[in-house]
């Protein structure tokens, strides 16, 4: 019996390091990708139809979900914060408790997370698709580099539209704000405004939000390429890797948010 | 990687007539190729002849197709030659082996139409990314290839609009775009019906007796090959079990032509897949 | 999708993103209201300067004049210098009284400043000789137990 013990532990102790090392490796082999992807992108900037086509694509489409997201999110911060400041007084604060949350940390964040899930997923299913019905096998027989004029453009595609979907996201957020303290809850409409642009600095404040958007941005689009590049060619495999590219972009934004707000915000106090 | 060429430097409508007799010809000599530890090809020694159609046949998993990725150079043999046109391909710069697939073309199973362009996008493909030509230059090419496929009326089509054999000609009509020297055909017969199977064996041959080139199918449809091909090679497991001209094979007496070709159940590829002794199965105790 | 509307929408995209930007950056941050380098520089010496932070606003009379640059500690009188940018446009007396203050009893804290009668106005560098430090809460707490004893001690020693 405990022998049976033992080799399922052995077993499983087994199986973790070589998950372990296999994610490892993987993140090792990413890494290369995106030194590849980044030294086939020439073409993709010479030719930027092929970009402006992924812009469209990973940005115009995900609008409808950004914006949305974006001015109920702002609502419900406002509804919330308001009852809190209130009992503090501190209810003309609202401006500042929308506009600072969203600019620093919910607008990238959450802007990150939607465009993987809609965007991110919808990408590694289209390359992964791709790979199973032998087009990128038909390019590369072709003598056009799939690397460049297929990965390339959707990288650089998402990392273009990330910045503007959190700053919309951010700028909604705010409408939103607005629209719940100063029409909804009665807030003076010159404190909302006045208070915020007090306590906001476009440096640091905004800067930082957009340096966010934009590791977001690399990490998802990266991430969404890598996944359908490298899935296994059957329906199976495409859809485990459309979900590997949400979870794993999920996971990434949120470690990546935390890294940087350490960074950002320690230092930003006296 | 594949290095971005010079597109300037091809003049599609001088380089197809500039055939060295020779050139065109492939050859295999002892090639050696395993997946992992799992060999797929051993010693596979063939020749095919330039402007010549050559059919490997098998069944299926037996390394056909990774005949075909050896010729086009995605794969490297682990030992052997694979000389296309003179040159040995595994050994070739990336901008050379650029230089060759240029000339080459490929029909994949099931198509590989790239879903999101019409069928007229599709042909244009090849034609815009290696050469200059001017847009109206480009679409009566595309339309002429179109029409050696009879589909020039579906020019607007977009694949996800077009039936099984449409697509196989429409990549037929993609694979022959840059007017090739070399053209290798992966399962072109595949779930195709009766008339579509007849016409895309016709193109086949048709196609490469007007453009002078070298054909090679894989397939595993022996009454259409063999109405077609000019030489055929028979594999199983990964070696050259037999070959010859469609005549040949037709009165050949060797068991595994004589299997595939008749379609027996049984013979020197078994019916059974490995597995002990069916009363030892049978009897086993359940645990 | 053709051509031109692909090239429509994403024009549309780039133009409200970047609209968007603008709009953090104007109406909810403070890009061109806050000019940080036209002004001049005033100095001020305080015992404590409680909460005060870099960039905490200055005051005159609740409007903001200026913003805190520097803050640092004088070695020899360990006390907390501070530097103030002040708006070019306002000019302060001589005799002006800087004092440290609390916006409400949780909000921020800034500098005011009280103008004097004094007909000589204070230049770039200059330093505000009165100053009155920040009310530390813990200080206000014990003066007050302290008076507090002190009155009921007088009064007899009860309780």
């Amino acid at each position: 019996m405990s022998s049976d013990v033992l080799n399922g532990t052995a077993r499983i102790l087994r199986r973790l390091g070589g998950a372990v090392t296999g994610g490892i490796s993987r993140l090792g082999f990413a890494a290369r990708f995106l030194v590849a992807i980044v030294w086939h992108s020439p073409q993709a900037f010479r030719r930027f139809r092929l970009t402006m086509r992924e812009i469209y694509f990973s940005g115009v489409l995900s609008l409808v979900i950004i914006l949305l997201s974006g001015l109920f999110v702002g609502m419900v911060l406002s509804l919330q914060g308001y009852e809190t400041l209130k009992r503090y007084g501190a209810d003309e604060q609202l401006g500042i408790l929308v506009a600072l949350s969203l600019v620093r940390e919910l607008g990238p964040v959450m802007a990150g997370l939607l465009f993987a899930s809609r965007a991110g997923s919808a990408i590694t299913a289209e390359i992964g698709l791709m790979k199973t019905t032998e087009q990128l096998s038909a390019m590369e027989m072709m003598a056009v580099d799939p690397l460049a004029r297929v990965i390339a453009p959707r990288f650089w595609g998402g990392v273009i539209s990330m910045p503007l979907l959190a700053a919309l996201f951010s700028a909604f957020g705010i409408f939103g704000g607005y629209l719940v303290g100063v029409r909804l809850i009665g807030i003076d409409n010159g404190a909302f405004w006045g208070q915020m642009q007090a306590a906001v600095d476009f440096w640091p404040d905004i800067t930082d939000g957009i340096i966010k958007s934009l590791v977001f941005g690399v990490a998802v689009s990266l991430i969404a390429v890598f996944e359908g590049y490298d899935a296994k060619p059957t329906a199976e495999g495409v859809s485990a890797a459309t979900t590997r590219t949400v979870v794993i972009s999920s996971l990434a934004i949120l470690a990546l948010d935390f890294v940087m707000t350490v960074f950002m915000f320690r230092a930003g106090n006296v | 990687m594949l290095a971005v060429p010079n597109a300037s430097s091809s003049n599609l409508l001088t380089e197809t007539c500039h055939l060295d007799p020779a050139a065109a010809a492939i050859e295999l000599d002892d090639v050696s190729f395993a997946y992992d530890r799992r060999p797929v090809l051993q010693g596979i020694t063939m020749k095919v002849p330039p402007g010549k159609i050559v059919a490997i046949m098998g069944g299926s998993g037996c390394g056909k197709t990774t005949i075909l990725r050896l010729i086009g150079g995605q794969i490297k043999p682990h030992s052997g030659k694979v000389l296309v046109a003179g040159q040995s391909v595994p050994d070739l710069e990336p901008e050379a082996l650029y230089a060759l697939r240029r000339k080459c073309g490929m029909l994949f199973q099931f198509g590989a139409l790239f879903t999101d362009m019409s069928v007229f996008e599709n042909i244009a493909f090849p034609m815009r990314e290696h050469t200059q030509l001017p847009q109206e230059l480009i679409r009566d090419l595309v339309l002429m290839k179109l029409h050696a496929v009879g589909l020039r009326g579906a020019a607007d089509l977009m694949p996800a609009e077009l039936s099984g054999g449409m697509a196989r000609r429409v990549a037929l009509a993609r694979a022959i775009a840059l007017d090739p020297m070399l053209v290798m055909y992966d399962e072109p017969f595949a779930g195709l019906d009766p008339i579509s199977l007849g016409v895309v064996g016709q193109l086949i041959r048709r196609l490469n007796d007007a453009l002078g080139t070298t054909s090679v199918v894989v397939t595993h449809d022996v009454y259409e090959s063999l109405k077609i091909v000019d030489y055929l090679y028979f594999v199983s497991e990964g070696r050259i079990v037999a070959q010859g001209t469609p005549d040949a094979v037709r009165e050949s007496k060797d068991a595994f032509v004589r299997q595939f070709v008749d379609g027996e159940a049984d013979g020197p590829v078994p019916f059974h897949y490995p597995a002990q002794s069916y009363r030892k199965d049978l009897f086993a105790d359940v645990q | 999708m053709n051509r031109s509307a692909i090239d429509l929408w994403v024009g549309i995209f780039v133009a409200i993103g970047l609209g968007a930007v603008l709009f953090l950056a104007l109406k909810v941050g403070n890009l061109l209201t806050l000019d940080r380098t036209a002004g001049y520089r005033l100095e001020a010496s305080f015992d404590n300067i409680g909460g005060l932070k870099l960039r905490a606003p200055v005051k005159a009379a609740g409007v903001v004049v200026g913003r805190v640059e520097y803050v640092r500690l004088n070695p020899k009188t360990y006390e907390a210098l501070v530097t103030m940018r002040i708006e070019n446009q306002y000019e302060f007396t001589r005799d002006t009284i800087a004092s440290i203050n609390t916006s409400g009893l949780l909000g921020e804290v800034y500098i005011g400043l009280d103008a004097g009668g004094d007909t000589v106005m204070l230049k770039d560098g200059q330093r505000i000789a009165k100053t009155q430090s920040a009310m530390v809460m813990e200080k206000l707490i014990s003066q007050f137990l302290f008076d507090k004893a002190a009155e009921s001690g007088g009064g007899g020693g009860k309780k």
